[in-house]
């Protein structure tokens, strides 16, 4: 009965597609219309050629979207990577700005690209991935829901792919890290909606009677997540054939919903989530549990009652009333303690382990991110301090900023995941060469240096260069001075750029190799690590 | 009749605030109750129990974690 649901299901969202693709007003409606009704054309055939199929119940834990998660999210991070550095060359020669291409690959349209390609499709993807992981593994119990897993890893993917090519058609509404329209957003919601329920449903049949801390931070994740993208997003289509939307909030309170939202995209999605990743992998990494399993409970609960109320202090000398912007920067200020917390719990759950520094590089890079999460939750309380803010905001000590938490934190952790997983998915007795993993962290660690350092000089060059006046009280410097004088800085932002790239580069190389090449485990008993006790 | 902000605000800094700060308090006073360090050790070694398969569905209490072990 359900195949027979499910064809009815596919052909209608195909045809209706046809439909609203004859119709659209604009070329990003169009293509996205087209790409749906391809996909639900080819889900149509493919399940009317498996209709009646005995369907066999499996056991175990399902690692297929996990496989592809992982495979996917070295892609994206690839892409990502190379948009970015691409972009960065844009800044310092315009030139690359091509003519021909004006209107599709300049900056203005490469920029969103390149955000949402390493936040949403590398991050989130890693995050999705890892979480089905970590669950079952934590919880002893296979994912919820049969092949509701498929749904939410596939339906997030067509996000991304709805996201990008919108953005370089010009669809977009103009909200800084939620720049999809409407018909993008609508998916989403149900997507993430299915995400929950597959979380939550695991969780509930799980076999062990505590819910693991890394858990927690995931499930903050996706159902805060639910409620920004939601809110956010709360928008009436022109028409129902076209990609333009109007917002219903506008001024200053759709300013403080967006940078609500813009914050606890960093809170929830990149530090949250990544959290949940920290909390698993380096443990097991380090093969020891985590060093303060209270400090865990009170880190989850300070970050999350802290985090929400960051968001103004993006908004410092705008129209928002200052004692918003004095709210925002306080509660920032003091999340800077669960946030060293946090690094203290993942740091110190090496102790006794350190010598495995030497030796492992895997989790070498774990500590790095560790270090990094550190050094960026520190700088950016710092920062939201008004009287800081008032020298780095619009400069690009923002990006640099922005860059150590992405790069370091985030980027970091995620290559530790993706090393830490590969062998194990594939069945294999470890990674194809632990010197590219070296080579990797080296490349990486000295990119993020150089563009962390050349973002600070820019940075504070440019702060101060924009408020210096003479004796008359006039300014002294041209916008066009500030640029002419980043040059240099640009460049080596560039190189940073293509040092990380590389690094990226390599490991997608050394994961294929380890999935093709290396010796595969003797045994599944082999490969367990033994408990750390 | 206030209006729907002021109304808002009101609640938001007093009974809410009062509230959130409560739950936050408890939360920890929670953490450190006596005979919690049993319990969190336990759950902190979840992650090295179950990497292969899913657990059988006669072991479920930490109470079978623990004799097994012995």
């Amino acid at each position: 009965m359900w195949d027979y649901l499910k064809l009815a299901i596919y052909g209608l969202i195909a045809v209706l597609a046809v439909i609203a693709a004859s119709y659209a007003r604009d070329i990003a409606y169009q293509v996205h219309a087209i790409l749906i009704m391809l996909i639900a054309a080819g889900l149509f055939i493919y399940s009317l050629r498996r209709v009646g199929e005995v369907k066999v119940v499996e056991t175990g834990y399902m690692d297929g979207p996990i496989r592809v998660g992982v495979a996917l999210t070295a892609f994206w991070g690839a892409v990502g990577f190379l948009v970015g550095t691409f972009i960065a060359f844009q800044l310092a020669f315009p030139n690359l700005n091509f003519a021909w291409a004006e209107g599709y690959l300049n900056f203005g349209r490469l920029r969103p690209l390149h955000t949402s390609a390493v936040i949403f499709a590398f991050g989130g993807t890693a995050l999705v991935t890892s979480s089905m992981y970590v669950v079952q593994r934590t919880s002893g119990a296979r994912l919820w829901g049969g092949n509701l897993a498929w749904f939410v890893f596939w339906g997030y993917q067509i996000v991304i792919l709805m996201a990008a090519s919108g953005y370089l058609l010009g669809a977009t509404q103009s909200k800084e890290y939620a720049e999809p329209e409407w018909l993008t957003d609508v998916w989403l919601t149900i997507v993430w909606v299915a995400y929950l329920v597959l979380f939550m449903g695991t969780l509930m049949k799980r076999k062990e009677p505590h819910i693991y801390v890394a858990n927690w931070f995931y499930l903050a994740f996706i159902i805060t997540i639910a409620m920004l993208h939601v809110i956010n997003n709360l928008a009436m289509p022109v028409s129902i054939f076209g990609s333009k939307s109007i917002q219903l909030f506008s001024g200053v309170q759709d300013a403080m919903t967006q940078w609500w939202y813009g914050h606890n995209a960093v809170g929830f999605f990149l530090t949250a989530g990544f959290l949940g990743m920290m909390y698993y992998f380096v443990p097991k990494q380090a093969e020891r549990p985590v060093f303060s399993y209270k400090l865990s409970i009170i880190h989850f609960w300070a970050l999350i009652f802290l985090y929400i109320w960051a968001g103004p202090h993006h908004l410092h000398y705008t129209a928002l009333p200052d004692w918003a912007g004095t709210l925002g920067m306080v509660f920032s200020v003091i999340l800077w303690m669960p946030s060293w917390g946090g690094m203290i719990n993942g740091l110190m759950t090496l102790s006794g382990a350190w010598d495995k520094l030497r030796t492992d590089p895997v989790i070498r890079m774990m500590v790095v991110s560790i270090g990094f999460y550190g050094m960026s939750t520190f700088e950016g309380p710092m920062m939201s301090i008004r009287a800081v803010n008032s020298l780095s905001h619009y400069t690009d000590w923002t990006i640099g900023h922005v860059h150590s938490g992405a790069l370091g934190w985030n980027g970091m952790i995620t290559f530790g995941m993706l090393y830490f997983l590969v062998p194990r998915l594939w069945n294999r007795a470890g990674l194809y060469s632990l010197k590219l993993v070296s080579w990797h962290f080296w490349l990486a660690t000295i990119g993020i240096v150089l563009y962390a350092a050349s973002m600070w000089v820019t940075g504070i060059m440019e702060g101060l260069m924009w408020r210096e006046v003479d004796a008359q009280g006039f300014l002294v410097n041209s916008f066009a001075d500030t640029v002419a004088a980043k040059f240099p800085m640009y460049v080596v932002r560039g190189m940073g750029g293509v040092l990380f790239l590389t690094g990226a580069l390599i490991m997608c190389y050394n994961l294929w190799m380890t999935v093709m090449r290396s010796p595969a485990a003797e045994t599944a008993s082999d490969a367990q690590t033994a408990p750390a006790e | 009749m206030m209006d729907t902000y002021s109304l808002f605000r009101q609640i938001a800094d007093s009974w809410v605030l009062l509230a959130m700060f409560l739950f936050f308090i408890g939360v920890v006073v929670w953490a450190f109750r006596p005979g919690s360090r049993k319990i969190h050790d336990d759950t902190a070694n979840i992650p090295f129990r179950h990497e292969d398969k899913p657990a059988d569905d006669r072991e479920t209490g930490s109470s079978d974690q623990e004799e097994k072990r012995q």
